[in-house]
């Protein structure tokens, strides 16, 4: 610790000395980056005497810049500026903590995932595949069906409700609705793959699987993430424009459809691409409602339908012998799948960006 | 447009309801009621799908002593790996959020903040992958250090796992899934504070540091507290990241979190089993989600019912 006491003021033979910044009182603005630079270089020659790897390299330059910079700070600035530091240095480590996962997952997921993103990925199904080869395009189409199927029955019913909690909604049933929607984006998703596996039991006997099933699941899981966001969006269109409208005599209902929501339609888009972005990466609720298969199953009403996820499950627990193609594909379907994920994201920021409506607040 | 009589009626009068506007309304309402029937519709038919498990006698229940000796270690698991993850990611995302909101540069706090919320975008399979092939190997050196070193608390008796899916790893994953949640709300709440306050504590001389511990988290405790529950939900029903990460052996109740041999969880347990149940199995399996869909329930309804209350006293909306 105490080699990098030194850093600071001995890089730099123009700064004032220790004596002088004790009567100053404050350390200079450079002061954390040169301690941590001095923590780097002393845990670099250490890792010289006996090799590190990188988290417990990263681990001990960060341990070692706070306690440094805590003990320096103490000395010159005092004991409230010290432990002010110090948290400034947890909370920016923190931060930096929380990038670990993303970088590393984003990584590997590439890194490992472009092995077979090939054509044969995108235009083969995994009829007659045993070992190498084989692809996901029953698995994709699957994915795009259910979710387009999904995004059918819950925008419709996510839009109408908080249209009704926004324009219509008064008193008790406003209430509980909008707090039970809160309550309802926490279902868990594997049950409400149970629930759709339970309700389309009763109609089609035990061991359905069927593709609408699925989405009905997946319904459950997106309604609530579609009311919220579209009644948050709602509730920022000006009550003057609602007012001018009345004023001219308009009806509600066209005053909604004619004036509300096309003043909306950016940041319903927006919320719509997120509330698809979120459903389309489950794979629980599929699992237990969809099953898997290996031929091409276009039909959501009949039998059991491939889907990216489910895919990339079954590929990575079943790879059968050898594994590691198996294992390959689940790695591509995982990277297609937070491809998709994350391009919905780019194009929800897009759209709420490009389409955002002229408001005068 | 055939509103001439709207205007001659004013007063107590109630206004012209035509058709359009009836059907309109009508189905808005409808859709806000269907979704309640909805949720009235899950509790439903799961328990309607349980009801056959609960019934059942106990020698035909998989592990031959009925239900509730069935869901037991499961709900043991469940809320364990989820304790860990809420203990990983509390004070974390709290610092996150105190990061976006106080310290770093306001022109990149928007940009930074887009990272964290893409951590919550990531499907939940992708995480399970990542936990095993990533994360899992690099715990191993780690677990063994500790069941050498720390072996004498409980939490790290041993033997150590050689492949690290263990229930600490299973937590840290679902710690990283649940971070965006709580910084998110944590950060709301965090940028809600009223500036008086935090002027008023800076310009008594306050550093930047107990400003926040004086005026910041006193105000954001509560917003902290529901994103905590919030997060614990969705730790607590997450699935497929324990069902690939965490290597189960059934029935075992162990607080030893380093070990191979560990309890599964309510939602991993389905997903594994679901596929290839049939029969009585899939009762108990839905019995089990019913379960899990009332403890749920139970902790968002508390989280939300914390979290709204602060917001009727905010002033901010």
């Amino acid at each position: 610790m105490s080699q990098t006491l030194p850093a600071p003021t001995g890089t730099d033979a123009s700064s004032p000395g220790p004596a002088e910044l004790r009567a100053r009182g404050r350390l200079p603005r450079w002061a954390p980056w040169a301690v941590f630079a001095g923590a780097l270089a002393v845990i670099a020659v250490l890792d010289v005497m006996s090799s590190l790897n990188i988290a417990l390299y990263a681990l001990y330059t960060v341990v070692l810049g706070m306690i440094a910079l805590y003990v320096l700070s103490r000395a010159v600035e005092g004991r409230r500026k010290a432990t002010d530091r110090l948290v400034t240095s947890l909370v920016v480590s923190a931060f930096g903590l929380a990038m670990v996962p993303l970088v590393s997952l984003v990584f590997e997921v590439v890194s490992r995932g472009v092995e077979r993103l090939d054509v044969e990925f995108f235009n083969s199904s995994m009829v007659g595949i045993v070992g190498e080869g084989g692809g996901a395009y029953h698995a994709i189409m699957g994915t795009l069906i259910i979710t387009a199927l999904t995004t059918l029955i819950s925008v419709p019913i996510g839009l109408m409700t908080a249209i009704y909690l926004v324009e219509y909604g008064t008193g008790r049933l406003k209430k509980a609705i909008t707090f039970l929607v809160d309550v309802m984006t926490g279902i868990p998703s594997i049950v409400a793959g149970l629930f759709a596996y339970a309700l389309f039991a009763i109609f089609f006997g035990p061991g359905v699987r069927l593709g609408i099933a699925g989405a009905v699941a997946l319904s459950v899981l997106m309604i609530p993430v579609v009311v919220r966001s579209a009644e948050e969006v709602l509730k920022l269109v000006p009550n003057e424009l609602r007012e001018a409208a009345y004023a001219l005599g308009v009806p509600k209902w066209r005053t909604i459809v004619k004036v509300v929501i096309p003043t909306a339609v950016a940041g319903l888009g927006t919320s719509i691409t997120l509330a698809i972005a979120r459903v389309v990466g489950e794979t629980a609720p599929l699992l237990v409602t969809v099953g898997i298969t290996n031929s091409t199953n276009l039909d959501p009403f009949d039998g059991r339908m491939a889907t990216l996820p489910v895919f990339a499950y079954y590929q990575l627990t079943q790879p059968g012998v050898p594994p590691e193609y198996a294992i390959d594909r689940a790695w591509t379907a995982a990277l297609i799948l937070i491809i998709l994920v994350m391009s919905l994201n780019l194009v929800a920021r897009l759209i709420s960006r490009f389409f955002a409506p002229k408001t005068g607040r | 447009m055939t509103t001439t009589q709207a205007p001659q009626r004013p007063g107590s009068q109630p206004a012209v309801r035509r058709l359009g506007d009836r059907l309109f309304a009508g189905s808005a309402g409808g859709a806000g009621i269907l979704i309640l029937a909805i949720l009235a519709g899950v509790a439903a038919f799961l328990v309607i799908q349980a009801l056959p498990a609960v019934t059942a006698p106990a020698e035909e229940i998989p592990g031959g002593e009925g239900v509730l000796a069935y869901v037991g270690p499961l709900l043991f698991g469940t809320v364990l790996a989820a304790t860990i993850a809420l203990v990983v990611a509390t004070p974390l995302a709290v610092a996150i959020a105190l990061f976006l909101t106080h310290y770093a540069p306001r022109r990149l706090a928007q940009g930074l903040g887009y990272m964290v919320d893409l951590l919550a975008a990531i499907p939940s399979i992708v995480y399970g992958f990542w936990g095993i092939f990533w994360l899992a190997p690099r715990l191993v050196p780690f677990y063994r250090w500790a069941e050498e070193n720390l072996g004498f608390i409980p939490f790290f008796a041993g033997p150590a796992s050689a492949t690290g899916r263990t229930m600490l790893t299973a937590g840290i994953v679902l710690a990283v899934m649940i971070l965006p949640i709580i910084s998110a709300i944590a950060r709301e709440v965090f940028s809600q504070v009223p500036s008086l306050h935090r002027e008023a504590a800076l310009a008594l001389g306050a550093t930047r540091w107990e400003m926040i511990r004086m005026a910041v988290l006193p105000y954001g405790r509560s917003g902290i507290i529901g994103g905590a529950m919030l997060g614990l939900g969705r730790a607590l029903g997450e699935t497929l990241a324990i069902a690939l990460v965490l290597s189960v052996s059934g029935g075992v109740v162990t607080f030893n979190l380093i070990s191979s041999t560990n309890p599964s969880t309510i939602a991993a347990n389905i997903a594994l089993k679901f596929p290839e149940s049939s029969g009585i199995e899939v009762n108990t399996l839905i019995a089990s989600g019913l379960a899990l869909f009332v403890i749920t329930f139970g902790v968002n309804l508390l989280a939300r019912a914390i979290v709204n209350r602060r917001a009727d006293f905010s002033g901010a909306n």
